[in-house]
């Protein structure tokens, strides 16, 4: 009875009379404790310096690597549609996959932007200049397939509500229409968002910069900035409202891309798990793609007290969480088709697993669901190289979760006899693999001309910042 | 010598800005301001300024968006008006109403962001007169500085208790790193 007595002494009342917080240090979110000057020599400095070699060369490739979708189209237009391996049954092939895959990997930019701008997450500020240039270029490369797909390429503008001669409105009742809107609304918001956080930045490249020409061309572009802090008050709220406008904004895009998808009556298609299911994807691959891109900026440039730790662990594990997500929605998939005891719904999905595409679902399987399940581990997390190499498995699954949901559907809907399968052409491939060229060129010409991070907000994270502490 | 627009300090930290913003505030200037590398936290507060009213752009234009999103949609689907170089078409689309706010929110949802975020960067600009390439501030001789690492404060000759000699003394009990004349 003693020690049962001694036993309960010990145990602490449910509540407590203070409490003491832990003082548990913050991951300093610049290495090194730098200065202000430190940051804006390193940042500015990859703007002024001489074009680097490497530079040139990625430049030159991915010029030569554009060309392909810019050759891929125009034998496209000049031939029709048809180049594309679209035809019966599917009629959406590449195209869409192609379209919702860059829409997706826009989507990180904008959520490091607007969502942990909200959140108050701190390590965002780093790396959200690079990924809003992401998102921007990203939707550039999505909107040239739906656009291109309509066929008459000429006649695209019919998709805005334009008074014409033949007095004909778009139909507003349809989800592709919804699309062309939400695309549009999000290209316009995120290049505004984008620009508004580099005016201060670029007045700092406009006050270091050594020539009349480039003082002249910065300085249009930074509207006077001067840092004025009555100018910062209105520009804080403006960048608030914008992260808030953004946030809700990011969620419906994807989902009123998977409203293409939803709102058909196809088996595979029609399911309400599509909007948060297709948002987490977005998140996931777009995430993967931050982490593509600067993983060898953070080398090349020797980014490591800017890009610490602290925010690969951050992004590796929101990739983990956004893709164990996405593997709870491939499974509630399976659940909600068995469930509602629908033949169509289940034949979709057992066909998904092991009809003739089953080869592109386990590759979707292991790239989204199980290959980001290695970032339990903090030895992968600290592995540099190894994320690099997860995240691009991240980029494949995710290209594939689409071509799965377009393609399976497709070729097997309700009436066998139109059964079919589904092979791209050439034109497909080159098209598409240009557009990482497109990508590159503009992502490689942000690097040169523009601050890959905003500079600003760094030094406002730092903790010599905070006029308290003295 | 050029006309002189005001007097102005320079300060290399965070804490010594601070003190000196809430000193010049107490003191009862009107018209300054501090130039700073980044928003500083707590010095709206620091040099009274109240909450900034970009806000109120943004409701005027998502309003403008909501409404104008549904109103194109139901003219140009729902309704037979005939406007100037455009008329309204009747679509029946699967028999169903010719107008809900159903389908039709989802564009006027997007709508309603884009006009807001146009109408708050639009305001932003208006409040904080942008762009103005000139500005006696920018011409004085270090502040490029302040997009680096300094932080300044300056007093226009404008204001009310301007007093060349008075406010030079002030400023330099606020423990500047120096204090100097910014010309017009």
């Amino acid at each position: 009875m003693a020690s049962a007595h001694s036993i309960t002494a010990e145990v602490k009342p449910a509540i407590l009379d203070e409490v003491n917080p832990v003082d548990i240090p913050r991951p300093a979110l610049v290495g090194h404790n730098r200065s202000f000057n430190w940051i804006t020599e390193k940042i500015c400095g990859i703007v002024e310096e001489k074009t680097p070699t490497w530079w040139w060369v990625c430049f030159v490739l991915a010029c030569g690597s554009a060309s392909f979708t810019v050759m891929g189209l125009v034998y496209l237009v000049a031939t029709g549609t048809g180049v594309w391996g679209l035809a019966n049954p599917a009629n959406w092939g590449w195209a869409i996959v192609n379209f919702v895959f860059w829409i997706g990997i826009g989507h990180a930019g904008t959520l490091i932007s607007a969502i942990l701008c909200l959140l108050r997450q701190k390590w965002r500020t780093s790396i959200n200049r690079a990924a809003e240039a992401m998102t921007i270029f990203a939707v550039v490369c999505a909107g040239i397939f739906p656009v291109f797909h309509v066929g008459r390429v000429w006649m695209a503008w019919f998709l805005f509500p334009i008074p014409n001669a033949n007095a004909i409105w778009p139909n507003f009742r349809s989800a592709l229409l919804w699309d062309v809107f939400a695309v549009s609304t999000y290209g316009t918001v995120s290049v505004l968002f984008w620009y508004v956080g580099l005016i201060p930045d670029l007045a700092s490249v406009r006050d270091r910069a050594k020539n009349k020409i480039r003082q002249f061309l910065y300085g249009i572009f930074a509207m006077g900035w001067r840092g004025s802090n009555r100018q910062w008050s209105n520009y804080e709220m403006c960048y608030l409202i914008l992260a808030g406008l953004s946030t809700p904004l990011v969620l419906s895009v994807h989902t009123i891309v998977s409203f293409d998808f939803a709102i058909s009556l196809l088996p595979g298609w029609h399911t309400t798990i599509f909007p948060p299911y297709f948002v987490a994807g977005a998140i996931f691959s777009g995430f993967g793609m931050v982490l593509t891109l600067m993983l060898p900026l953070r080398a090349i440039y020797r980014l490591e007290d800017l890009i610490t730790q602290y925010h690969i662990d951050c992004m590796t594990k929101i990739i983990l969480a956004t893709g164990t997500m996405v593997g709870y929605a491939y499974t509630m998939e399976f659940f909600i088709a068995a469930y509602g005891a629908n033949d169509f719904e289940i034949f979709a999905f057992v066909n998904r697993a092991f009809g003739n595409f089953a080869w592109a679902y386990w590759i979707m399987i292991s790239c989204n669901v199980i290959s980001p399940q290695l970032f339990w581990f903090k030895k992968v997390r600290q592995n540099t190289a190894m994320v690099w190499v997860i995240t691009i498995f991240v980029n494949i699954g995710m290209w594939f979760e689409r071509f799965v949901i377009a393609v399976t559907t497709l070729t097997r809907d309700f009436v066998p006899s139109s059964w079919g399968y589904f092979s791209p052409t050439i034109i497909d491939i080159f098209t598409y693999v240009g557009t990482f060229g497109v990508f590159s060129v503009l992502f490689l010409l942000f690097l040169r001309f523009l601050p890959l991070m905003a500079i600003a907000e760094i030094k406002a994270v730092t903790p010599q910042a905070d006029p308290h502490k003295h | 010598m050029a006309k002189q627009h005001g007097l102005i300090a320079k300060f290399d930290t965070p804490a010594g800005i601070m003190h000196a913003a809430e000193k010049v505030r107490d003191a009862g200037f009107k018209k300054w301001d501090v130039i700073a590398p980044f928003p500083l936290h707590g010095l709206d507060t620091a040099m009274g300024i109240k909450r900034s009213p970009v806000g109120r752009f943004t409701i005027v234009g998502g309003t403008i968006g909501l409404v104008s999103g549904m109103l194109m949609i139901w003219f140009t689907s729902a309704s037979d008006l005939s406007l100037p170089y455009m008329e309204g078409y009747q679509l029946i689309v699967g028999g169903k109403p010719l107008f809900s706010p159903q389908y039709a929110f989802p564009v006027a949802y997007e709508m309603t962001i884009l006009f807001s975020a146009f109408a708050s960067i639009g305001g932003m600009f208006i409040l904080n007169k942008l762009p103005m390439h000139y500005h006696p501030v920018l011409k004085y001789k270090d502040v490029a500085a302040s997009s680096d690492d300094t932080f300044f404060l300056y007093i226009e000759n404008e204001d009310p208790q301007f007093d060349e000699d008075k406010t030079r003394a002030f400023l330099g009990e606020l423990e500047p790193l120096e204090v100097g004349e910014l010309e017009e």
